[in-house]
């Protein structure tokens, strides 16, 4: 059945993780980099990626449809983006904390209601093979992709374009760049905030609602091993810029599947240190393009870390 | 005792005159009893936890006996307030803290500290010189994998297993070299490809570690991870027969699940709880496997040969005699060493298993 590739399997296996894996990677930091451009950090996106795995699986059982699991996904996140918008409004309350309770208030919610749903099994979102022209069997599996995966293509060449060449991108980077300034041109800065942090919130939602739906595919309480937070760090990882994010979003998920595609080729020992490769390409990045001069080059002006 | 901090101090405080309040005060009391369970993760993982809340289940329509039940209690410090909590809040005197990490040094020192209560603890640690009030339970599940073994070697076309692994530590290397023999005393031919993900519960890096899995030609998948429901799911999906661990995950994967080693913790509760109710000391040290019920083999599923079932049926029945050594001699590691000298035999009750820091030949994989 299948033929025997070598070490073929490895790059394989890679491009097969890096289109499997980077789905909620990219849609949680492609929605951070919108909330962030306003000029607020929400940290609770880990939670809102674990309440959104919860509620698409709750929708896509309770209706039949995956499609439905993934909108109801995206509207609980968007709640738990509006709420942590509406509480960082108020005065002198700080968006980082809001953050952390915000994701500790999430993935509690998520456990609660998702108890009766861990053993069910709901309807998956359907993938589209790309692979149809190839002969190699585990190519065609490798290249079984989300659709979700292909929207958030498009959706970070479309932020791209609104950041840079559209009134609402620049309205969004005054806010975020300086608020004085949004308010000199008499722009509201509360209101443009809001709809970015609610914007991530839906966001984090659709990233959940990919991981219970269609890979790995299930609702469990540990179904999110931390990959909302990453997200979150690769914003900053990719200066705020979508296309960025988008790459990094495929490192991160490519190096991810490095560890078990040695392994299976028989590179056995040292599998400890390929897991923490994606982390290892992080640091060597950061460390080769930073510098004191342009450390901080992209980053919206009014965020909290770096007033 | 344990050392007495300001928020300990407090707790105590406000536990002490709460209790009165919920009229519970005599934990000791031999005919009615509440025991506590603990657990390290969800209970109804389709994995572990899921095994011994079934255990627990199973136990709580016992007359006199009130079942409390703790999940995703962290093998840290929360164990110990969860464990106080039973005792000052619930009245618990008996606790199960069901998760290996949790016995040194919470479980040892919480028993220390409260010297009526009853501890056992799920792992198989207890020594002498531990408290008299702990104790531990374990089962040799390694025989019952021995024997999901044959029935993988059966049904194996490519003659290549495939093993998703959390971590390297004896219990999982048992599993998996036993696996490997299973199959191997099918054909000698038959390698098993093992895959350590590192951690006990990594959803993605289990689903990822069944793709590389079978794009390498393996055709019969099983593992030892927490929760084996994505691992099952993941490997149905890619058309791979599974034989299951902790608990029966046929439901997850009717016709590619052929069969599993699972833990049957009702006979071991059962038994503690009788014997507190009635009053009776319970025993600090209890194992067993297949033939004491501590263990057992999933039902065949459909796809299973007549063949296979004859095999793995004799190899059981041989099991339930007593005595039965997955693990003799001669045998290699899979580094070409000499690990068993010929005429020596472990059953699986040998101490020696327990200390196992090798992979047999014929499995593909390392064990650092």
């Amino acid at each position: 059945m299948n033929e025997d590739l070598g070490l073929w399997a490895v790059p394989i296996a890679v491009l097969g993780g890096m289109l499997r894996v980077s789905t909620p990677f990219l849609f949680v930091s492609l929605g951070e980099c919108v909330t962030e451009k306003s000029g607020r950090i929400n940290l609770g996106l880990e939670g809102t990626l674990v309440f959104g795995a919860m509620a698409g699986y709750g929708g896509s059982y309770l209706t039949g449809n995956p499609w439905a699991g993934v909108l109801l996904a995206g509207i609980a996140g968007t709640l738990f983006g509006l709420l942590h918008a509406a509480l960082c409004s108020l005065p002198r309350v700080n968006d980082i904390a809001v953050g952390i309770a915000l994701m500790i208030l999430g993935s509690g919610l998520a456990f609660f209601f998702g108890k009766p749903l861990i053993q069910p099994a709901a309807p998956m979102l359907p993938g589209l093979s790309l692979g149809g022209w190839s002969d190699v069997p585990q190519l065609r599996s490798a290249l079984e992709v989300s659709p979700l995966l292909l929207i958030g293509v498009v959706i970070a060449v479309f932020l791209l374009f609104v950041f840079k060449r559209t009134r609402i991108g620049l309205i969004l980077r005054m806010v975020g760049d300086s608020a004085d300034a949004a308010r000199a041109m008499g722009y509201p800065i509360i209101p443009v905030r809001i709809t970015a942090t609610a914007f991530g919130g839906f966001m984090a939602g659709i990233a959940g609602a990919y991981l219970s739906l269609y890979y790995p595919g299930s609702w469990n309480e540990n179904i999110s091993s931390g990959q909302g937070l990453i997200a979150v760090a690769l914003v900053i990882f990719a200066r705020w810029n979508p296309l960025a994010c988008l790459g990094a979003a495929l490192i991160f998920g490519g190096a991810g599947a490095l560890g078990p595609a040695l392994q299976s080729v028989g590179v056995t020992s040292g599998y400890y240190l390929f897991y923490a490769a994606p982390y290892i390409l992080t640091l060597a990045i950061l460390f080769a393009t930073s510098s004191p001069r342009r450390a901080l080059e992209g980053a919206p002006r009014e965020l909290s870390i770096t007033k | 005792m344990l050392p007495m901090n300001r928020r300990r101090f407090l707790a105590t405080t406000a536990a002490l005159s709460a209790a009165p309040l919920l009229g519970r005060v005599s934990p000791a009391f031999a005919a009615s009893l509440t025991a506590g369970f603990v657990y390290v993760g969800p209970r109804d993982d389709y994995g572990y936890n899921q095994s011994h809340a079934e255990g627990a289940a199973a136990i709580r329509d016992m007359a006199g006996l009130t079942i409390i039940e703790e999940e995703n209690v962290a093998e840290s410090d929360a164990v110990v307030k969860t464990m106080e909590s039973m005792i000052q809040l619930d009245g618990a005197g008996l606790i199960f803290p069901t998760s290996f990490g949790y016995y040194n040094p919470f479980v040892v020192d919480t028993a220390k500290a409260y010297e009526d209560v009853q501890f056992r603890h799920c792992g198989g640690l207890w020594t002498d010189k531990d408290p008299k009030n702990a104790g531990s339970y374990f089962g040799y599940i390694g025989t019952a994998q021995y024997i999901c073994g044959i029935i993988a070697g059966h049904m194996t076309k490519s003659k290549r297993l495939g093993f998703v692994a959390a971590k390297p530590i004896p219990q999982v290397l048992l599993n998996i070299n036993a696996y490997t023999l299973g199959a191997r005393s099918v054909d000698p031919e038959i390698t098993t490809q093992v895959i350590f993900t590192g951690d006990w519960a990594m959803p993605v890096k289990e689903a990822e570690a069944v793709n590389a899995l079978v794009d390498q030609g393996a055709d019969v998948l099983t593992c030892h991870v927490d929760s084996p429901k994505v691992f099952v799911q993941t490997a149905a999906g890619r058309g791979a027969y599974v034989t299951g661990y902790h608990t029966s995950q046929a439901p997850l994967a009717p016709e590619k699940y052929l069969t599993g080693a699972e833990w049957h913790w009702a006979t071991v509760y059962k038994m503690f709880a009788e014997k507190a109710l009635a009053g009776e000391e319970l025993p600090n040290f209890v194992r067993g496997g297949l033939a004491e019920d501590f263990v057992k083999i999933s039902d065949y599923g459909p796809a299973v040969t007549e063949e296979a079932k004859k095999q793995a049926d004799a190899v059981k029945a041989e099991v339930m005699k007593g005595g039965f050594a997955v693990i003799k001699g001669p045998l290699k590691d899979n580094k070409g060493n000499d690990v068993v000298a010929a005429g020596n035999e472990y059953p699986e009750t040998a101490i020696e298993l327990e200390s196992m820091d090798y992979l047999v030949e014929g499995v593909i994989g390392s064990t650092s």
